[in-house]
Formats: structure tokens, sequence, C-alpha cells
């Protein structure tokens, strides 16, 4: 059982104003939200030079499986956020059970982008079939693989919850690991509504 | 007031609640020329909504939330922007 070296963090403290997690991180952070910045606006341009392309295009995708994703990732960001929670009160064996739902639902985004990139593969469609097309599999490629990543940093910090390495005391890897995961759901909720709905 | 009605679930619940919604005005809201502006707009609250309470930003050093703010806003804007004034602002493709 985890020794308790530090008093709780009491959830309404009227703390000084801090960063969760390694400061550093957060310059990754701002990096990766210009870049996909840029891609977001560069790619409502191209749409509306292509504009029928485009909506045609979107039609094949399946909202439903979009929508589906956007909970699992939703949600998963809760069970961190509720981990986190966890982790500053000391109540080191709820840390484990929230951390293993978010990763859960981490493996299930990526089954359903696997079925999701089958479909459009068996139909003939791929990077090169149509500007729509080049935007969809580069940005929602580039964001599988955040949601891999931040599916395995989860696995590590869950792996040491569960020895009770995460209470208040040690909170900066939790942290870390928290908010790169809310980047991940922070970049889908852009790319949902651009690739699945606009039109 | 009820537990479920606390953060984080609160802001959890009006994440699914607006995901419902964008997902109602993209399919067929009937909302013409005015879904892109209502899509961009419920995309705008839920990132703030994700920057601020998951994120932290509420309780981050102000510098910091302006920055992630001010990003949320120019991306935004520059959004509505391409979507409205796109075709008159950029050349014909092909």
């Amino acid at each position: 059982m985890p020794v308790e070296l530090t008093a709780p963090i009491p959830a309404t403290a009227k703390a000084e104003p801090r960063l969760p997690g390694d400061p550093d991180l957060w310059f990754l952070i701002l990096a990766e939200l210009l870049t996909f910045g840029m891609f977001f606006v560069a790619y409502v341009g191209y749409r509306a030079m292509e504009t029928e392309v485009f909506n045609a295009s979107q039609l094949t995708l399946d909202r439903t499986l979009g929508v589906i994703n956007t909970l699992f990732l939703l949600t998963s960001s809760w069970a961190v956020v509720s981990a986190v929670r966890a982790a500053r009160a000391n109540h080191s064996q709820q840390v484990p059970r929230y951390l293993a739902l978010a990763i859960l639902l981490g493996l299930s985004f990526m089954v359903v982008k696997y079925f999701e990139y089958s479909a459009k593969f068996a139909a003939g469609i791929s990077l090169n079939t149509d500007t729509f097309f080049n935007f969809y599999f580069a940005l929602t490629m580039i964001h599988l693989g955040h949601v891999i990543g931040g599916t395995v940093v989860l696995t590590v910090i869950w792996s040491n919850a569960r020895k009770g390495a995460c209470h208040a005391g040690n909170m900066r890897g939790i942290e870390s690991g928290a908010t790169f995961w809310h980047l991940v759901d922070l970049l889908w909720i852009f790319l949902f509504p651009l690739l699945y709905l606009l039109r | 007031m009820p537990a479920f009605l606390l953060n984080p679930h609160r802001t959890w619940l009006i994440l699914i609640i607006a995901t419902a919604t964008t997902f109602w005005v993209g399919v067929d809201g009937g909302l013409g020329l005015a879904a892109g502006a209502v899509t961009f707009a419920i995309t705008w609250i839920k990132g703030r909504l994700v920057v601020l309470d998951f994120m932290e930003l509420r309780h981050a050093p102000p510098l910091w939330r302006r920055i992630i703010e001010g990003w949320l806003m120019l991306v935004t804007t520059l959004m509505l922007a391409a979507y409205y004034l796109g075709p008159e602002l950029l050349p014909k493709a092909g």
C-alpha cells in the first residue's frame, strides 16, 4: 500500500495559479495546437474552393461511427480527470480504475477507426482519391498516432498507479499524461465536425 | 446540487449535449448558411470547456490561459472567414 507522504490536495483550494504537469509539456501542446490550427483553417479554405467534391466525399463517411468515437474520447477525458482528482485526494485505489476506463475507451476509438479505414480501403478509397480524402486520411492518421501514443502513456501511468504511485505527493506524471490526453480529445473536437459534419 | 451536476461531471454532460447538437445541425438542421456558424460556435464552446475544466487552464497562470484561449478564438475566426469569404478570397481551383 502507498505511504501517504503528503496531505490530500483539497479540490476547492484557492491555490496559486499553476499549470498541471510538466511545464515543458505545455510548449509541446502549444506547438501541436498551432500546427493543427493551420490544418483546420486550410481544410475550411480548400473546402470553399471545392465545395461539391468535399460535400460528396464527406457523405461516404459513417457519421454514427464519428459520433461514437467523439463520445469515447469525451468520456475517456472525463475518466482521466477523475483519476487525477482521485490521486490528489490520495484515493490511490480509485486511480487505476479510472485510468483503465480511459485506456479501454482509447482502444475502442482505435477499433472503430480500424473498421472505418478498412471500409474505405475496401471501397477503393485512399489518401489520393481527392482533396477531401487527402485531408481526411492525413489528419485522422496523425490524430490516431496521438491516440496510440496517449494510450501507451496512460498505460504506463496505470501500471504505476496500480503500485500506489499516484497520490497527492507525486502528481507530475499523471498530470502530464492527463494534459496530453485532453489535447488528443481537444483536437478530435475540431476534427469531428470539420470532417464529418460541416456542410 | 446533485453530485452529477458538479464538475467534472457537469462539463462532461455539456460536452455530450453539445456533440448531439452539432450532429443534428450538421446532418439536418435546416439552417442553410447558418449551419457553418453554428457548427464553429459549438466547437469553440466545447474546446473552451476542455481547456478550462479538463486541462485546468481556469486555474493556470493568466498568460497561458490567454494564449490557449487566444488560439481557440483565432482558429474559430479564421475558419469562419474561410467558410463565408473563402470563395471570394481564394482563386478557383482547377
